[in-house]
């Protein structure tokens, strides 16, 4: 174990490759690029192979094509080569092949603020795709965690058969920290599971009791079908009810039954708290000092919940911490995303945004100036520009 | 040649697919069946054939053949094979495109699979129109001919297919058409042999919808328009003015040697000091 000062992105790299990962396509886009180019430079010594595709649907079409080859898979990208990849997002879902995206979240809609910081792809990365789906979506706060949770994506995607999306953001991608990464061990790496039954018996799309059917690589002796239609156990397409319904179940709850699993959060001081923040990604690095300043400043009773999972939402852990708590405070780069989870979860009443969408970083002051508050603003659900300007 | 109709069942799903979804008369069960007769003829392992398709009439044809199939996304068909194809170069894999799939959302995967030259055998079944959808004008949609949202005329010249893919670069491109049926079998085979981005369009019909609005009601009378319309190659080079234009000629436009990407790949990985994966030679059908 090296300390060492690493980038983000190349935390994210490391982490997908410590993971497994040996297939990359990808397209250029700030600030995600270092991702792809030390990706192009480290696979291809481990045998593994990079590809630049022509945009960002060929990207994570490819993957897909590699990872129903039988290859761990990884593209990455920003909030244009996001919205891109959607339709494909879906087929993943639906063909359940594994795979990681990477988003590294900057200023929207459109081309935006390159490259200014945002999580504004929250929402999207839960429903950009059509039609409803189940999703895996976790954000980093730390360049460590950016290792980590690179690598828990890897193997959340190849244990659940699902796509999982990594929301990094600017700040987290192109930050510089001192970091002793772990050595990643044999144990800490989850392979998908192969077909144990001769082909004539593999149901590719079967209903086991892990609702995880085994998935075979394309090429050894397992001839089925994969389609993004709606389909039968075998993968042929299918519209009868007694067929569709089954795949529909069990897809969401291979998701909803490993809850206690993917949602991962952390927690300070929310036993006692009267003020309850919320956030996840850099916004948290906000949040925690916006904690510290709180409680030596003005001696007040604040706990912290940093989410690393958000979709599924941590919805138990969400509604513990705040509880007991008076006023709940949702710091995103955003004008009120996981917000709408969190009032959804504890009443809009006890909610107070705490938002921006304009590339800059979610500042302490500005969440000292929310919890402080009066409760008439409050109540008027006050956005964020109001608490800035009366703040 | 010789031919083994009979034994291409076995590389059907025929009792669980069957029937197809396609009108009766349809020129795209023509190249499925082409498309297994090479297999067959080249003596490839089953599993070791991918078919990847997009989306429309000829998306469902991987549905039918008892390969490793998959139906993909409108258009990303050659993006979906190109990752295939760098996990297991081993792999013969066969593209099956529409035109509209192949030209109009997916023009762009077509170009580069092309340039960078990736050993992906593209066939595109080229019946002039969006079938599945109710017959729209697609990207080959001839001058002046009707269709549902061209019902004065199409004002839009159509993709030269051939011209386009040897333009991006492709070492192999042919033409033929279902009622060409042993020249589309010879063919396919020679693609479907060839290492490197192979382009074969097979022109196929739609009487169903192109028919329809265009007086041509019949597959007889579409069937009928591609023999007299269309001329081999070395025909055409004979003509003084050259063909016409609307006139279909069938031949080999270009069979020459790439680099191929993968095996440019390989070299990748050696320079970078890499180790090669371990990798499978082709196996022939035998006994497995």
């Amino acid at each position: 174990m090296t300390v060492q000062l690493l980038q983000g992105n190349r935390a994210c790299a490391l982490g997908a490759l410590a993971a497994g990962c040996r297939f990359f396509a990808g397209y250029p886009i700030t600030p995600s690029s270092e991702i792809a180019e030390i990706m192009a430079r480290e696979l291809p010594k481990l045998g593994g192979k990079f590809i630049q595709m022509e945009d960002e649907i060929a990207s994570i079409a490819a993957i897909i094509g590699a990872s129903v080859g039988g290859l761990k898979v990884m593209t990455a990208t920003s909030g244009p080569g996001f919205s891109l990849m959607q339709e494909n997002i879906g087929y993943a879902v639906v063909a359940e092949v594994p795979c990681v995206v990477i988003n590294v979240m900057r200023g929207g809609p459109s081309t935006g603020l390159p490259t200014s910081p945002a999580q504004g792809d929250v929402m999207q990365a839960r429903w950009g795709t059509h039609g409803d789906h189940p999703i895996i979506a976790l954000a980093p706060a730390t360049v460590l965690e950016t290792f980590e949770l690179t690598l828990a994506a890897f193997n959340f995607a190849e244990k659940f058969r699902t796509p999982v999306l990594v929301l990094m953001d600017e700040i987290v991608g192109h930050m510089r920290e001192k970091v002793a990464l772990p050595e990643v061990g044999v144990s800490q790496i989850v392979n998908r599971e192969m077909p144990t039954v001769p082909p004539e018996w593999y149901e590719p799309f079967g209903n086991p009791p892990s609702d995880v059917p085994p998935l075979a690589p394309f090429g050894e002796g397992y001839r089925y079908h994969i389609t993004g239609l709606l389909h039968d156990v075998r993968g042929f397409p299918t519209s009868r009810l007694d067929e569709i319904q089954p795949w529909i179940d069990r897809v969401f709850r291979k998701i909803d039954n490993n809850r206690d699993e993917i949602c991962m959060w952390d927690e300070d001081g929310i036993d006692d708290a009267r003020v309850l923040l919320v956030a996840y990604g850099s916004t948290a690095r906000s949040a925690r000092q916006a904690l510290k300043l709180a409680r030596a400043r003005y001696g007040r009773k604040v706990g912290l919940l940093r989410l690393k999972t958000l979709w599924p939402f941590p919805e138990e852990a969400v509604e513990r911490a705040a509880e007991n708590a008076q006023r709940v405070v949702v710091a995103e780069m955003n004008l009120g995303q996981i917000a709408l989870e969190v009032e959804r979860l504890v009443g809009r009443s006890k909610v107070l945004r705490v938002g921006r969408a304009d590339g800059q970083m979610v500042t302490p002051e500005q969440i000292l100036d929310a919890m402080r508050a009066s409760p008439e603003q409050f109540t008027r659900r006050a956005t964020p520009a109001r608490v800035q300007r009366e703040g | 040649m010789q031919r083994h109709d009979q034994g291409t069942y076995e590389y059907l799903r025929h009792h669980k697919r069957f029937p197809h979804l396609w009108c009766a008369g349809c020129g795209i069960g023509i190249v499925m069946g082409s498309i297994v007769r090479s297999v067959q003829n080249l003596e490839l392992n089953q599993d070791d054939v991918a078919i990847i398709s997009g989306i429309g009439c000829t998306g469902r044809m991987p549905v039918y053949m008892d390969f490793n199939t998959m139906h993909t996304t409108h258009g990303r068909a050659l993006a979906f094979a190109t990752g295939l194809k760098l996990a297991r170069p081993e792999m013969e894999i066969i593209v099956v495109m529409g035109d509209g799939d192949a030209l109009a959302i997916g023009g762009n995967h077509f170009i580069h699979a092309a340039r960078r030259n990736i050993d992906l055998t593209a066939v595109i079944v080229n019946n002039n129109i969006y079938g599945m959808t109710g017959g729209q004008s697609s990207p080959t949609t001839p001058l002046d001919a009707r269709s549902a949202t061209a019902p004065y005329g199409h004002i839009e010249p159509p993709f030269p297919i051939t011209d386009l893919a040897m333009a991006a670069g492709a070492p192999f491109v042919a033409r033929s058409t279902v009622y060409h049926v042993t020249e589309l079998d010879k063919l396919m085979e020679q693609a479907v042999r060839k290492k490197g981005f192979a382009v074969l369009e097979a022109v196929s019909y739609c009487h169903t919808t192109f028919g329809r609005a265009n007086d041509l009601k019949s597959p007889v009378a579409m069937m009928r328009l591609l023999k007299d319309k269309s001329i081999p190659l070395q025909a055409a080079a004979r003509l003084e003015e050259g063909p016409d234009p609307d006139q279909i000629v069938r031949g080999v436009f270009r069979d020459d040697d790439r680099p191929e990407y993968t095996e440019l790949y390989d070299k990748v990985i050696e320079k970078a000091h890499g180790t090669l994966p371990p990798r499978k030679r082709k196996v022939r059908r035998g006994w497995v």
